[in-house]
């Protein structure tokens, strides 16, 4: 079942950008789907090492139908790729949802407010602000760290752009960017007690949706939500828990190893240690963990984060049964709905 | 020094009283001083608050300083120099991501508030630092800006 409602109001352009509906903030479809109390479901797409359009095309193919939004990544873990902003104009003319990450690793506030417009006036509607990994860990170690904003300071940004219409320096915008604005969560690591006063800071400087860090951990994330919502900070943002495709003990011990914040109880890593097929582990385990965390009272979705495994993201999706059966908007929805009208 | 700076932050709630104390009769005195001096003793007062702060907190002379909002810690220790920290890549020892030596400048502010009388104040969102004011004194601006 699709959920027409949303697709009806596309121009003859999927790009073109839909009505902002009363008591939305943005153009998109992504923040639709939350406001109208759907489960949604966010993923990753890894920019290309190339300068080639149609290879950020084939990768977001691959989501078509099961997810709701794409987050296009900022120099993760402070490696060089195409970037965020490049892969969602790239995505936004063919109707897509890209969420655009913006990293104050690189940019100082000069550049950050001028890519804000500039990502809002090529169609894209959702922006998630973050401090952004070290130079240290990447593969530029030798470059110059920035960290003009962090993300709080990041997300302030965007909403005096917004909703005050100016840039930080006071000077008026003609039109304001029009983004709904998110931020990331790291439930799973410390200082455990203090996580949740964080994400309160961040709904308070604007936050409107956030995407978590792995959660592996189901205790962990229930105990957050329960916190989260006793000092009222779901009926402000939306929560969309990470969950992980792992493809083997070794990757998971690694994940655990190399990229700290990441948090893998040592039963998920002995389960995958036993398997026969660790690889359908991995997605058995994701595919539990979405249909245990979509429980968790005041959840509003899963952000999926299948690196290297982009191709099972429909079959992941579809048999957690997540979605209820929601087929999510894609480009070739439209297409589809217009040779059927031309018939 | 990093063991005084975690010193600082063990015993928050007597640095915050020391402060609450000491800081109104400094900047009385600052206040005094600059209306007599000028900008002459601008050079060696920012000296001695550079070598104060930099020996109990490691302080970094930003120009805007939290340390009241930060449990004692100095958030531009972070090697992210985050305001409203930590970031999502504390490892599980609560230690930096990017210099695993160090305890987290924010989970030590956490836990440094958390002893604070006015702790809470590290609720409050921060804005980014003004990277004008760096390298100048924070004593002579709160005299200054009364």
């Amino acid at each position: 079942m699709t959920d027409r409602a949303q697709f009806d109001e596309a121009g003859l352009n999927p790009g073109d950008p839909l009505p902002i509906l009363p008591g939305h903030v943005s153009h998109g479809r992504f923040e639709r789907v939350l406001r109208a109390g759907h489960f949604a479901i966010s993923t990753e797409i890894a920019p290309p090492d190339s300068a080639d359009p149609g290879e950020v095309l084939r990768r977001a193919a691959l989501f078509d139908g099961h997810v709701d939004a794409i987050n296009a990544t900022d120099g993760s873990g402070a490696n060089c790729h195409m970037s965020s902003l490049g892969v969602c104009a790239l995505l936004t003319r063919e109707g897509y949802s890209p969420i655009i990450q913006v990293s104050c690793r690189d940019r100082n506030r000069i550049a950050i407010q001028g890519d804000l417009l500039g990502a809002a006036a090529l169609g894209v509607c959702s922006v998630l602000c973050l401090s952004g990994d070290d130079v240290s860990v990447g593969d530029h170690p030798e470059a110059k760290p920035v960290f003009d904003f962090d993300s709080v300071s990041l997300l302030q940004t965007v909403k005096t752009l917004r909703d005050e219409s100016r840039f930080l320096s006071g000077r008026k915008l003609d039109l304001p960017p029009q983004l709904f604005m998110g931020a990331s969560i790291n439930p799973f690591a410390p200082p455990y007690a203090n996580r949740v006063d964080q994400f309160a800071k961040k709904v308070a400087a604007g936050a409107e949706f956030v995407q978590s860090q792995y959660c592996f951990d189901i205790e962990m994330a229930r105990e957050f939500m329960a916190r989260a919502r006793d000092l009222g900070l779901l009926e402000h943002c939306h929560v969309l828990m990470g969950v992980g495709v792992l493809a083997s003990a070794k990757t998971a011990k690694w994940l655990k190893g190399a990229i700290p914040g990441v948090h893998i109880p040592d039963q998920i890593i002995r389960r995958l240690e036993q398997a026969e097929k660790p690889k359908a582990e991995g997605r058995a385990i994701a595919v539990e963990l979405m249909q245990q965390l979509a429980e968790i009272k005041g959840m509003s979705g899963i952000h999926l984060m299948a690196y290297k495994q982009e191709e099972w993201v429909g079959d992941i999706v579809a048999r957690s049964g997540v979605l209820q059966g929601r087929k999510p908007w894609a480009p070739s929805h439209l297409h589809h709905s217009k040779q059927t009208a031309n018939a | 020094m990093y063991r005084v700076r975690l010193w600082s932050v063990r015993h928050s709630r007597k640095m915050e009283w020391l402060y609450a104390t000491f800081n109104p009769m400094v900047v009385k005195l600052l206040r005094g001083t600059v209306k007599v001096f000028g900008n002459k003793l601008d050079k060696p007062i920012t000296a001695v608050e550079a070598a104060a702060k930099g020996f109990f907190f490691d302080c970094k002379m930003c120009g805007d300083c939290a340390l009241s909002k930060t449990g004692m810690s100095c958030p531009m220790n972070c090697p992210k120099t985050i305001r409203n920290g930590p970031c999502g890549g504390v490892r599980e020892n609560g230690h930096c991501e990017v210099k695993p030596e160090m305890r987290c400048v924010w989970v030590a502010a956490w836990d440094g508030a958390s002893r604070m009388k006015d702790g809470d104040a590290i609720k409050n969102v921060n804005f980014a630092v003004d990277h004008r004011a760096k390298g100048t004194s924070s004593w002579l601006k709160m005299a200054r800006d009364d």
